[in-house]
């Protein structure tokens, strides 16, 4: 799939976001005064900026209120609903808590449940779809889930909760990759069944119907270097995961750490995530003959 | 809505026979044509004239070859557009209900004026049905020529989709596919009609006609062929004193050169 840098933007910033609010919701640590306006100012500015960048890929974006109407059977739109009731409910207890020192727990739990809900409807936009079948797995929403908390956990400052995380996302990520590598051999969907010709012979793409490109090659069938995606494996899984977890999890004291780890964490995601979108397959590609069949 | 209706009093759809499609693109021009003039925003271009020209299609034909070990290989080509399926992956994902199925016809189609472009619907078909306009950011993807198929102001042959019409090798059929007995089911039963990508689910209402065996027939394939056999190997009369003659012209070899004999007198 095409790696838009406003969906990458979005998915990783809106996971640490909400991965902020669903701690501050749980009261741990329980801020209030200025201490809450700047971390709810921070998880604020990362869940609606997200938010904000994804309504950057729209073709109409002045018609984005319609997206909240069929929440009934579709997780975009239920993800706008509960993105928007996380932020309003979230909003309450940051106004109580910033403005009253009032920590009012059921509203703060409330948000928290909902800020973890709306994470898992970001992830299921992506792991319902059968046409991708390397999102199209349980691991991809509890995969993205624990970064969020793990991210959380790590800009919030519980630096071993958020070492142990990130160390535990790192597991979920690496069998992401391992499972997601054999995905679409194993959906079973191939130029054979593509074309429904497979019983003849061995059926391989002859002639494209275009000389150029088109939309579906552009959004769809984006192609990465094997070389550069196992580059960009490392790169990911050191910054992302393997320097963020060692300083959290090494008992140094003061700020430092997590100064270092933080920036990393988030590069490293930034680098994991252009992957999780440029090494997607989407079946359309077999095709164009653009997949191993 | 995107809920899907349980089930619709019509199934419309088409039926494409690859034994008798040509692969001539006449579908592919016919579609575009129609589709820009009528029914919704234009299906645009960008860049036609220059390096990278690029446009939006609703039926786009491939062509694969199909490879045996012990046949020829065969070519066949494939035309491809949205197959209106029963359980339409596209129509569920969309957020603002701009993607429908219609109960009555069943017909897959976009309203673009609630449409925002945000293209889950093209990542959820796996057939590459839709296609995001680059001009107004709006998902296209054929209607099944609903602006002609009940549009009593063309004459009754023209009532169907346009890409039918066009075929003039007749390998596309238009008709109600849940009603067993329509022209287009029996074509489905009597040729073994076939669905794309089962295993995604989909259901489609399109059926595909597989190609007809050719390789057992080939030795028969044309009964003039025993007519047209060469009727003498080795010349006679004047052919055979024009054969001899000819190969004693210095620089004309023999007409079967021995590869041994010319080894042997070492000469090219």
């Amino acid at each position: 799939m095409h790696p838009a840098p406003s969906v990458i933007i979005f998915t990783v910033f809106s996971g640490l976001g909400f991965g902020m609010l669903v701690f501050l919701g749980l009261g741990l640590p329980p801020v209030t005064g200025w201490t809450a306006f700047f971390f709810y100012l921070a998880a604020y500015a990362m869940a609606v900026g997200g938010l904000m960048a994804s309504a950057f890929h729209l073709g109409n974006p002045q018609r984005a209120l319609k997206a909240f109407t069929q929440w009934r059977t579709s997780w975009l739109s239920r993800e706008a609903w509960v993105s928007v009731a996380a932020l309003a409910v979230m909003g309450i207890h940051a106004f109580a808590a910033v403005f009253f020192g009032a920590i009012l727990a059921p509203i703060g739990w409330l948000g928290a449940g909902l800020s973890v809900f709306a994470v898992y409807c970001t992830s299921m936009i992506y792991a319902q779809l059968k046409t991708v079948p390397r999102w199209n797995t349980w691991l991809t929403p509890l995969h993205l889930i624990t970064l969020s908390f793990g991210g959380g956990a790590a800009l919030m400052g519980h630096t071993s909760l958020a070492g142990l995380l990130i160390v535990l996302a790192a597991a979920l990520q690496v069998a992401h990759w391992q499972v997601g590598d054999r995905a679409l051999a194993r959906s079973g969907t191939t130029l054979a069944s593509a074309t429904g010709l497979g019983n003849r012979g061995r059926v391989t793409a002859f002639e494209p119907p275009h000389t150029g490109s088109n939309y579906l090659l552009k959004e769809m069938v984006y192609t990465v270097g094997r070389g550069h995606a196992a580059k960009l494996r490392l790169i990911a899984l050191a910054l992302g995961y393997g320097i963020p977890g060692v300083l959290l999890l090494l008992p140094i004291p003061g700020v430092w750490p997590s100064l270092i780890a933080v920036p990393s964490h988030i590069i490293g995601i930034l680098a994991a995530r252009w992957l999780f979108f440029a090494q997607a397959e989407h079946v359309v590609g077999l095709y164009y003959g653009k997949r191993a069949a | 809505m995107t809920q899907l209706p349980t089930s619709t009093e019509k199934k419309l759809g088409l039926v494409i026979d690859l034994d008798t499609c040509v692969g001539c693109h006449a579908c592919v021009i016919s579609c575009k044509g129609w589709n820009t003039e009528n029914y919704g925003a234009p299906l645009s271009d960008t860049d036609a004239y220059g390096a990278d020209p690029s446009g939006t299609f609703l039926n786009r034909i491939h062509s694969y070859e199909i490879t045996q070990e012990n046949a020829p290989a065969q070519l066949v080509h494939f035309p491809k557009s949205c197959l209106h399926c029963e359980d339409a992956p596209c129509v569920t994902v969309c957020p603002t209900g701009a993607s429908y199925k219609r109960v009555e016809d069943g017909i897959v189609l976009v309203n673009e004026s609630d449409c925002i472009g945000c293209g889950l619907c093209a990542w959820a078909c796996p057939y590459g049905a839709r296609e995001m306009d680059a001009l107004e950011g709006v998902m296209k993807k054929c209607t099944l020529c609903v602006d002609r198929i009940y549009n009593n102001n063309l004459p009754e042959e023209d009532r169907v989709p346009a890409c039918v019409r066009t075929c003039p090798a007749k390998a596309r059929h238009f008709g109600d596919l849940g009603d067993p007995e329509s022209d287009v089911s029996r074509l489905v039963a009597e040729r073994g009609g076939m669905d794309l990508m089962p295993e995604q689910g989909t259901k489609p209402v399109n059926k595909y006609l597989p190609p007809r065996p050719k390789q057992d027939e080939a030795q028969e394939f044309d009964i003039l062929a025993p007519y047209l056999e060469p009727v003498a190997d080795t010349p006679s009369g004047f052919l055979g004193w024009l054969d001899k003659a000819l190969e004693h012209i210095p620089g004309s070899g023999p007409r079967f050169p021995d590869p041994d004999a010319r080894q042997k007198s070492g000469k090219l």
